[in-house]
């Protein structure tokens, strides 16, 4: 689905030298990118979505001073956070604490739930919409620092250096936070991949 | 070595994503041969993953792509009285 970098610059240079309607086309592919970036940071769906447009304005605007050595999608991206934490900053005022990133050097319980019978599950389990919204609910309530590099990560599908790049964190950190983002959520999930087998309480007894 | 079910946990994330080494991708695939606990959390892991990935999961407000190319156009639009006048 993704252009080609080679296409991409085409299109950018040919929009740089006049021919602008080519941005609708240029943008296409990123929509959805875009949106739900402002969406893990505003998490509200209109302001996520008068946030999309701001940030897709503000890359056309700004499209001149967008380097080749970085990907597009990235410096896209990086224009989305932005607006997300310029939106966010205005609605908590003085509160921004929440939107602080907060060092990872706490100590959580960032274990999975242990469970045997996943495999019993036939896959329509995953169709469930009942299910679907529970994923929805339980991303929506990971701390914004794990709710943001799992959207770029597993949501919009960047890789581990260009989610670093767009959030200005290192590849480290991003591994870490994406491996406890991923196993809150797998813990949150759990009950509802259960079936009806029992848990082998033995098993579970023993301190893991 | 033999490793134990901890950490594999530690690691999931990563062998998940193909980028651990190839010793330890070894060491953990030989543990989920026999771990039945381990095995189910990182297919549980995995699919929760695709269902996150999954376009029908996060769905855009109806109409949004619409509206977002309308007020583009109205954008690219203004630009370009804008470079008129000049």
């Amino acid at each position: 689905m993704e252009m080609t970098r080679t296409k991409e610059a085409g299109l950018i240079a040919r929009i740089l030298t006049g021919e602008k309607e080519l941005f609708h086309e240029l943008i296409r592919p990123y929509e959805r990118m875009v949106y739900l970036t402002l969406f893990s940071i505003v998490r509200n769906e209109t302001e996520a979505e008068d946030g999309a447009q701001e940030a897709v304005i503000s890359a056309y605007r700004h499209l001149a001073s967008f380097r080749g050595d970085a990907k597009f999608s990235t410096w896209l991206t990086t224009i989305a956070i932005n607006e997300g934490r310029k939106r966010l900053r205005k609605a908590k005022g003085a509160a921004e604490d929440s939107i602080e990133e907060k060092e990872e050097s706490h100590e959580g319980d960032y274990t999975p739930a242990p469970l045997t019978d996943w495999r019993e599950i036939p896959l329509e389990a995953l169709e469930r919409k009942e299910l679907r919204e529970a994923l929805r609910g339980a991303v929506a309530e990971l701390p914004y620092i794990y709710r943001q590099v799992l959207t770029l990560r597993d949501l919009e599908e960047l890789n581990i250096e260009e989610t670093a790049e767009a959030l200005g964190i290192t590849t480290g950190a991003v591994k870490v936070r994406l491996h406890r983002a991923r196993m809150m959520l797998q813990k949150r999930l759990v009950p509802y991949l259960k079936t009806t087998a029992p848990a082998r309480r033995s098993f579970f007894g023993r301190a893991l | 070595m033999k490793l134990e079910c901890k950490h594999v946990w530690e690691h999931i994330s990563e062998y998940i994503d193909g980028s651990v080494d190839a010793k330890l991708r070894e060491d953990i695939e030989r543990h989920l041969e026999h771990c039945e606990i381990c095995s189910a959390i990182l297919d549980s892991t995995r699919n929760i993953l695709i269902l996150t990935a999954d376009d029908r999961t996060f769905e855009l407000p109806v109409g949004y792509s619409e509206r977002l190319h309308e007020r583009l156009a109205k954008e690219l639009k203004s630009a370009e009285k804008d470079s008129e006048k000049e």
